[in-house]
């Protein structure tokens, strides 16, 4: 029976660009350019791999996301997924991390899958809890945040690097796994796979195919609420020296005056 | 008053410094009631009575450590009901996160991460977030149900504030889902007898300009001099020359120390995030254009293997 993976992926504002937040203090999408959060390549990635080496399997990416996310989607087709579904609906506007892990468990349940993969984070709202949310929420083993990751004979594996060990996990399928950004460079997409992924198929969810009410997420749903966001004033421009040979005791002058010494 | 739960991150009794932070800032909210679960677990009364723990809820059972996060989550759960807190406060980290997440879910509440500050506000406690590599300061609210707020490392001071901390054992039954994840091994990481990177007052870091892992002798003797934590950037880790537990950034750990001091590091803005809210900041680098001056307190254009030994000799010499 053929391995059904879905691979969550979220279509963040670039890192590099001048991020802020709109004037209803959601992350504002418009002036920056959004692409498919860097943290979900490895994702992509270690779904390929898994692929790989099962018999028979098919990966499904899945984002909610506004209009524009359907970048994400290309970008992880074109690195090898066979479908996409995308979850769209102006009432999504504003979704915390509740609301954004009912909309995607639904998701999941109605795809149908043997296997979740996620991020360990996206790179703008960076909260690493959406995996963990969809483990609860769909009643299953939560395999997250791996270093290394291997499924075999219905059962996965893999290495959680934590702060005060190193630990091996285990569990059957069903399950939700996130993977880390050392769990191995992903591919880039070969223009071969550019071309194919212009002929995959992507599906458009909104909330009523999902039997959700827009009052259940968005702004509205929200279980959490922003009330204000402010610029961090810039640091004040520090003392700069060259080093003439006298660098690190100048700077251990510094260090003193300061109290650290 | 109200109760707020803090739940306790300890190893085998000796209770981490943030659950200390996390008691000074649930003190401002209610009286702080703790939750300490696993092995140890009872031992952990003391330092939290003297840090205001009013109750010490615990649970001694080997599925906190045999399986992954669900046991925690039943137990904090089994904690929230027996006490009904005004607010639910969690350390920081990828683990705390995911336990915090899950609670709320179950318990029909919103949940805020990575809270660098909490105070109590007309309708319920507001924290402060930093969002976008720390560009922005969010001030936030849970809407729904009890707040569950999760708090980083370094956001409060540690304060002495004696209180009763009568220990109670808690009743826990586990879920069906509790056991399934099995953790199948554990290799605990080796001590460097150097302070925890997320909780350390000082921070030396290394980046690509250390050019080798033979060379990080160099800033582990910086650290060492200062009494610091050693950190490095991805760059560093990727080349293999320092461990990714030390890395300091989006990926790594998030740092918040009175000092940070980059060596060879450019600045990137994945690197920021992890250390853009410490209070001094201070960097060696041979490229006066490299954005990391931008940030900095006091800034060296230099040869980090000039100016890094001469400092540290320089430091060793004023102690000594
Ligand atoms: C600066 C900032 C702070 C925020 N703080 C909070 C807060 O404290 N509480 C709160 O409830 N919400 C908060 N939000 C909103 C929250 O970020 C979004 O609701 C988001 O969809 C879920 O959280 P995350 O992006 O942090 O995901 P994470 O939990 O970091 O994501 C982990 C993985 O989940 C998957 N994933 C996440 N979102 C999607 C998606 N939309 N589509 C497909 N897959 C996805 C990806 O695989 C990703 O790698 C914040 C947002 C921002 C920008
Ligand atoms: C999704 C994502 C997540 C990431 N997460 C992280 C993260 O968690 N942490 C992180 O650090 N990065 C992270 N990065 C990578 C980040 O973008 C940078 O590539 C990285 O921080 C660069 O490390 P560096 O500053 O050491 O190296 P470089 O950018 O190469 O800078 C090296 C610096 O050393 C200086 N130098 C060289 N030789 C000397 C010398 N002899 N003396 C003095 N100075 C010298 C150079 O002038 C230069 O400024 C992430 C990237 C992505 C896309």
């Amino acid at each position: 029976m053929s391995l059904r993976i879905v691979v969550t992926v979220k279509y963040v504002p670039d890192a590099t660009g001048d991020r802020h937040f709109a004037d209803d203090l959601t992350v504002d999408r418009d002036d920056v350019d959004g692409l498919l959060s860097e943290l979900d390549e490895y994702a992509v990635e270690q779904a390929l791999q898994i692929a790989d080496e099962a018999d028979d399997a098919e990966i499904t990416v899945l984002t909610v996301g506004p209009e524009d996310a359907k970048d994400a989607l290309r970008k992880a087709l074109s690195m090898g997924a066979d479908k996409a579904i995308h979850v769209e609906d102006d009432d999504l506007h504003g979704t915390d991390a509740i609301g954004t892990s009912l909309v995607l468990a639904k998701a999941i349940e109605k795809a149908g899958y043997d296997l979740v993969i996620s991020g360990m984070a996206s790179t703008d709202g960076t909260m690493g809890v959406v995996p963990a949310l969809l483990a609860e929420r769909l009643g299953v083993p939560q395999v997250t945040l791996l270093s290394e990751v291997s499924v075999e004979d219905g059962v996965v594996k893999g290495r959680r690097d934590g702060d005060s060990a190193s630990e091996q996990l285990e569990a059957s399928l069903p399950a939700v796994v996130s993977v880390t950004d050392q769990s191995g460079e992903a591919r880039y997409p070969s223009f071969k796979g550019i071309m194919a992924a212009k002929k995959k198929p992507v599906e458009s969810w909104d909330l009523s195919d999902l039997d959700l009410e827009a009052g259940e997420v968005g702004l509205e749903g929200a279980y959490t609420v922003v009330d204000s966001a402010t610029q961090r004033p810039a640091r004040t421009a520090g003392t700069i020296v060259k080093d003439e040979g006298e660098g690190g005791k100048q700077l251990a002058e510094f260090l003193a005056g300061q109290k650290f010494i | 008053m109200a109760e707020v739960l803090v739940y306790v991150d300890h190893v085998d009794g000796a209770v981490r410094k943030p659950t200390l932070e996390l008691l000074t800032l649930a003190r401002r909210i209610g009286e702080p009631v703790a939750v300490a679960l696993g092995a140890g677990a009872a031992a952990t009364a003391g330092a939290l009575a003297e840090h205001g723990a009013v109750k010490v809820l615990t649970h001694e059972a080997a599925e906190y450590a045999d399986y992954l996060v669900v046991p925690k989550v039943d137990a904090l759960q089994a904690a929230y009901d027996a006490v009904s807190p005004a607010a639910v406060l969690v350390p920081s980290s990828a683990e705390g996160k995911e336990i915090a997440a899950r609670l709320a879910l179950r318990i029909g509440s919103g949940v805020i991460t990575d809270a660098v500050d909490l105070e109590a506000g007309d309708e319920g406690p507001v924290a402060t977030q930093s969002a976008f590599a720390a560009s922005f300061t969010t001030k936030t609210r849970v809407a729904k149900g009890t707040p569950v707020i999760t708090v980083k490392p370094n956001s409060a001071p540690v304060e002495a504030a004696p209180a009763a901390g009568s220990v109670e054992a808690l009743d826990v039954t586990f879920s069906a889902q509790a056991t399934g994840t099995k953790v199948t091994a554990r290799t605990p990481r080796e001590s460097t007898g150097r302070p925890e990177l997320t909780e350390a007052a000082i921070v030396v870091s290394g980046g690509r300009g250390v050019n080798g892992s033979e060379n990080f002798g160099l800033i582990e003797s910086l650290a060492d001099s200062l009494g610091a934590a050693v950190g490095a950037s991805r760059a560093a880790v990727d080349a293999g020359w320092y461990p990714h537990t030390n890395q300091v950034g989006q990926t790594g750990k998030s740092v918040s120390p009175q000092l940070y001091i980059a060596n060879g590091i450019s600045g990137a803005i994945q690197h920021r995030a992890g250390m853009q809210t410490s209070k001094t900041i201070v960097a060696v680098n041979k490229d006066a254009e490299a954005p990391i001056f931008d940030l900095v307190d006091y800034g060296v254009v230099g040869d980090l293997f000039d100016v890094v030994p001469q400092l540290t000799e320089e430091i060793n010499s004023r102690k000594g």
